[in-house]
This record gives structure tokens, C-alpha cells and sequence, in this order.
């Protein structure tokens, strides 16, 4: 098995059903940890990656990185294209540019995506905290 | 064991409006007619997520405060700000974006809303070239044709076919919901069969699911009701469709284009369009221009990716050449259920929908400039008020750093990203479950929010936090103007 393969992927992001139920639950919820801190990528490229679903892997574009949890798409094939559902982990690599209009790019973008190895996925309190730097404040 | 009937659902634009809700010991506990996304928020609205005391940032950490002391901080970071950003709008109900508008008249901030980072490229489009479009009771009991483009109602509007399109009983036109079912079976039915001869001959499977196929099925020209769908992958309203037609990613601008062309009976040199081939592309424009009444409904598949508003020109074009074959409409799938409620009550108190500029103290509009990630990319805002939205989470990464960086102020009724990164936490009650309003249904019919329950103890709505601050900002105001 090989663990250290790099896939060339276009990045999508969207929505799915688990991420409208799980911001209706709470955002801080694990529900919507579940549903959206994840990454669809069809099963050929899983294959080429040498892993299975389930495993971490780290999304990287020129905009910035992220670890999510890579599951099979239930939507192949779409060889080639990774989805993820819209969140902070998502706006962590999306392309900000507006083209002049006021919508930044949020589908469609070239990104690298490799297996994370040990490095977890962060939860929304700890992906803020690393992000901006500010105490985010935890409920309970 | 009360009922109460016909509640809207505060959740996505579809705004269903035929919810039933059982109400025991002032909670619901019972939700029917409404989707996953419908139960989760009128079950959960009251759970662990929500805020509960207004907070103040003090030595870096939030920590409660009285409501009196979290509207007095909010209206001085307002009114020492030189241009603050007020922004959400489309999960609270007209009549507090009204009051809204006013405070940021009252600033001279820049305001805008969720339209700006969903469906602003179709606002532009439409201002440029118009949209020959209709209500959601037109489609219902007359569409004979429904194509979904770059939007799967299925996860995100998860009613709307089964009220608005396909599945839904019209006048004129009958619902495909049983032809779904049999079609569903018979798919279950392969499905098995294949996994049976897969395990008997350990191969891989025979054949590919006819949902792959991508030539146009036969079944595409029966008799009543069609649905197509178009999108870079095949999504769970795809399997529903009659024919799903899978475009390469950033591609849809030459898809449309073509169909414009074989819609007004030009001939394409080419094999494909987007990974389409033109043989198939032909069939469909065929059924287009053959349909008695269409209606193409349109997602961020088109107004994200690459050419944005012009994706949206050319499928606004597109249906402006099939109306002189047939009757066809168009219509953006709104997400948030107010966020064409916002559009309208922007326009008719500025003149503009969106992205609303109050510096120079009267309104001026310039989406790219005036749009919310433009001035944060630019590090131009100098505070934040952030109404039942959720930016931290939803804008580009950079653009919410800026938002972080300086004061933040939220009214929210639940713990999301920006409220957890606040400096001011208002929370607010439920529009829609614990105090009344209006909202508008994407297709721009206006309908009444209930109240089903009493808020929690000391919570209060969007618009009247937005008067209080108002109101503690005029006064700030009038100190100073008296002090100088």
C-alpha cells in the first residue's frame, strides 16, 4: 500500500442533507462535525491516494490547508473531482478571489489532496482557535 | 395536546407552509409534513446549541453580562466606527431588516447579505438582461418540463420537488411520484441481481447503473411530467431525474451556450460541449422547445464556479430564446428562507438589493466594492454586526480574519463560528418559532411567520435588539453633537 501518493483533484464545494441537519442541530454540534468536516472523493481516487474511507486526509490549495475525513463518494463517478459540503473547513481552501463581483470562488478549484497520517481533524472550537488565534467561546 | 396547523417552516426558501406541529408543555414534540432540516430545527431549536445570556469579551475571554450593558456596548463600537459592516439578514424576518437598514443609514455603514455569497451573480444577471419567471403554484400545476441546473433540491430545498415540480399533483399536470417508485424498485431489484452474480463469479459488476448511461432514455419522451438535471456530479436529485446530463466543472457557460444555439435551429461542428455529446444535447433541446410549459431552476452550481454572473446571462438567454418556441420560466433556488425577504426590503428602503453602501450618507451600490468580502479582503471595515449569519464559518478564510480582527458584534440565536469569535453575543428568539414575522418564498410571495412557543426567559427578537441599539446610537450621537 502506498500512503505518500498526492492526487490533483478539482475542488467543489456544496450542500448535503447531513450538513443542512447538522447546522439546524447546532454548529457545534457533532453532527454537523460529522457532516461537514469530511471530503467525498470517488472511489478510483481513493484507490490512487492507497487508502480506504474513513481516513484523515489533508486538503491543500494555494489559498490554504485543511484536515478532513475522506469518505467515498456516494455520488460517483466523478473521477478527478472532490466535494466537499460548505463550512469553515471548506472556506479554509476555497479561493477568496470575487472576480470584482462580491462572490468569491467556491467550486471549481485546483487542489492537492494527500492522506494525513496521525494529524487529526480539528473541531470547530480548535480549527478557530488555530485559524485566528482569538479564545472562540465554548459553550460548555 | 394542542396542534397547530399551518406553520411555516423557517429553514430553506421552499417556506412550506402546510407544517403541523404538536405543542406539549410549551415544546414541540411533534413535527409533520416537513423535511429532516424542518424537524431538526423546530426539535432542536431549544438544545444545548443555543445562547442563553448576552456576552461581552472582557481580558479576552466572553463572559455574561445584562442585556442593557450588551446593547450599550454594541451601539458605542457602532457609533465610534468610521465604516462598519452589517451584515446576515436573510434568517431573520423582514421587519427587523427594515430596522437594520435604518441603523446602518444611522452609521454610515456598508450592508449587505447572504445574496452577496449565493445568489448575487443571478441579482447582477437579472438587473442586466431581466427574468421571465413566474410563482411556484405556476410550476406546480402546469410545468411539463423541470430541469434543476447546478442545484440538487434533493439536500438542499428537500420539498421542493414533491411540493413545487415533479412530484407534486397540479391542475394540469400530474404527479411522477409512483413512476419514481416503480422506476426506484426495478433499480433495487438490478442492483441485487448484480451483487448476486458478482459474488457467484467474483468479478466486478456486470454493468453500469442506467443513470450513468448518459444518451438521452427513452422514457424522456412519454406523456406528463419531465425532469432533467444538470450538474458536475451525480447527485441524489440526479437519480431522481428522468435524465441527468454530467458537465465537466467549470464548464456550464459552453453547455448553455449550446443549447442556445440548437434552440435557435443553428448547427454545432463540434463532437461535444463540456463532455456532452452534441447528439444528446440535440434531443434535449428538442424536448425543450416541444414542452407545453418549462421551468428552469437554477443553483450555485452556476453563480460560484467559473464566469459566475455570465453563466447566469447565459441561462437567463437561453430561456429568453426558448419563449419565442414555448413558454419557459427560470428561478434561483434560494438557500436561506428570508434571503429573498432581504432583496426586497433592501430595494424598496435603499433602491438596491444588496451590498449597500452608506459612507457618503446616501445609498450607493456597487457589488465587487461594496459586497462584503470585497471591503473585508481590502481591510477596509473597522467593526462588524452580524445578524442571524454565520460569515466566520461561510466567507474565504482571509476575508473572515478581517472580520475577527476587529470588533465583532452578533445577534444570533445559537452558538455558531461568529458568535463563538464575538466581542458583543446579543442572543435573539426564533423568528418563525417564538415570536411572529414575515419572510419571503424564493419565488417572491410573501408569507407570515408563527409563533408556536414562548421564547426562553429574556430573550428577545431580532428587531427589537436592533431598535435598542438604534436607539442607544442616536443617543450617543446627540451627546456628541450637544458635547461639540
Amino acid at each position: 500500500m502506498t500512503s505518500n501518493q498526492r492526487l490533483q483533484a478539482i475542488l467543489i464545494t456544496g450542500r448535503t442533507i447531513e450538513q443542512g441537519v447538522g447546522k439546524e442541530k447546532g454548529k457545534t454540534s457533532k453532527e454537523y462535525l460529522d457532516g461537514v468536516a469530511i471530503c467525498h472523493i470517488d472511489p478510483a481516487d481513493l484507490k490512487k491516494l492507497g487508502i480506504k474511507g474513513n481516513v484523515n486526509v489533508q486538503i491543500s490549495t494555494i489559498y490554504g490547508s485543511v484536515v478532513v475525513k475522506a469518505v467515498e463518494s456516494p455520488r460517483a463517478p466523478h473521477a478527478g473531482i472532490a466535494y466537499m459540503p460548505y463550512g469553515p473547513w471548506a472556506n479554509a481552501v476555497i479561493d477568496p478571489d470575487t472576480d470584482s463581483i462580491g462572490m468569491p470562488s467556491l467550486k471549481g478549484i485546483s487542489a492537492e489532496i494527500e492522506p494525513a497520517g496521525d494529524k487529526p481533524v480539528l473541531s470547530l472550537t480548535e480549527l478557530l482557535k488555530s485559524q485566528f488565534g482569538k479564545e472562540p467561546y465554548a459553550p460548555h | 395536546m394542542p396542534h397547530i396547523e399551518a406553520v411555516t417552516c423557517p429553514v430553506c426558501g421552499c417556506l412550506c407552509d402546510d407544517i403541523r406541529l404538536r405543542i406539549e408543555a410549551g415544546k414541540i414534540v411533534e413535527v409533520k409534513n416537513g423535511c429532516a432540516m424542518c424537524e431538526s430545527k423546530f426539535l432542536g431549536y431549544c438544545g444545548e446549541h443555543r445562547l442563553s445570556k448576552p456576552l461581552i469579551r472582557k481580558n479576552g475571554e466572553l463572559v455574561e453580562v445584562s442585556l442593557n450593558e450588551a446593547v450599550k456596548k454594541a451601539a458605542e463600537i457602532l457609533a465610534e466606527a468610521n465604516y462598519p459592516l452589517l451584515y446576515g439578514w436573510s434568517s431573520t424576518s423582514c421587519e427587523a431588516i427594515r430596522i437594520g437598514l435604518e441603523l446602518a443609514e444611522e452609521v454610515g455603514g456598508v450592508i449587505d447579505n447572504t445574496s452577496t455569497v449565493c445568489h448575487g451573480p443571478s441579482v447582477l444577471s437579472i438587473q442586466d438582461i431581466g427574468i421571465p419567471s413566474c410563482t411556484l403554484g405556476q410550476v406546480r400545476h402546469r410545468a411539463d418540463l423541470v430541469i434543476y441546473w447546478g442545484c440538487d433540491p434533493w439536500s438542499a430545498h428537500p420539498r421542493h420537488i414533491e411540493r413545487y415540480t415533479s412530484f407534486s399533483d397540479g391542475r394540469f399536470e400530474k404527479s411522477e411520484w409512483k413512476g419514481y417508485l416503480s422506476k426506484t424498485k426495478a433499480l433495487i431489484v438490478k442492483k441485487k441481481i448484480e451483487k448476486a452474480l458478482k459474488r457467484v463469479f467474483a468479478r466486478e459488476t456486470p454493468s453500469l447503473s442506467p443513470h450513468v448511461r448518459r444518451e438521452p432514455p427513452p422514457t424522456l419522451f412519454k406523456e406528463g411530467r419531465k425532469m432533467i438535471v444538470v450538474d458536475v456530479r451525480r447527485t441524489r436529485s440526479a437519480e431522481t431525474a428522468d435524465y441527468f446530463i454530467q458537465v465537466e466543472p467549470n464548464r456550464d457557460y459552453e453547455l448553455l451556450e449550446a443549447l442556445r444555439l440548437l434552440v435557435r435551429d443553428e448547427e454545432l461542428e463540434v463532437e461535444e460541449v463540456a463532455g456532452v455529446p452534441v447528439a444528446y444535447l440535440e434531443e434535449v433541446a428538442d424536448l425543450m422547445i416541444r414542452c407545453n410549459f418549462g421551468a428552469l431552476f437554477f443553483g450555485l452550481g452556476l453563480t460560484m464556479s467559473r464566469g459566475k454572473m455570465r453563466n447566469i446571462d447565459a441561462a437567463l438567454s437561453l430561456i429568453r430564446d426558448l419563449n419565442t418556441r414555448t413558454k419557459f420560466t427560470i428561478m434561483p433556488m434560494r438557500g436561506h428562507f428570508n434571503v429573498s425577504g432581504s432583496d426586497t426590503v433592501f430595494t424598496w428602503q435603499t433602491g438596491y438589493p444588496y451590498a449597500v453602501d452608506f459612507s457618503l450618507c446616501y445609498p450607493r451600490y456597487n457589488p465587487g466594492e461594496t459586497s462584503a468580502v470585497d471591503v473585508l479582503l481590502r481591510g477596509e471595515t473597522d467593526a462588524s454586526l452580524i445578524v442571524a449569519s454565520d460569515p466566520v464559518s461561510n466567507f474565504p478564510r482571509k476575508a473572515a480574519e478581517h472580520l475577527v480582527k476587529n470588533p465583532l458584534i452578533v445577534i444570533d440565536p445559537h452558538v455558531n463560528a461568529t458568535a463563538q469569535m464575538g466581542d458583543v453575543v446579543i442572543p435573539s428568539a426564533l423568528v418563525g418559532v417564538e415570536v411572529e414575522g414575515t419572510a419571503y418564498r424564493m419565488d417572491h410571495v410573501p408569507l407570515p411567520l408563527k409563533k408556536v412557543v414562548e421564547p426562553p426567559e429574556g430573550l428577545i427578537s431580532d428587531e427589537e435588539i436592533l431598535r435598542k441599539i438604534l436607539s442607544e446610537v442616536r443617543k450617543i450621537k446627540a451627546g456628541k453633537m450637544e458635547e461639540s
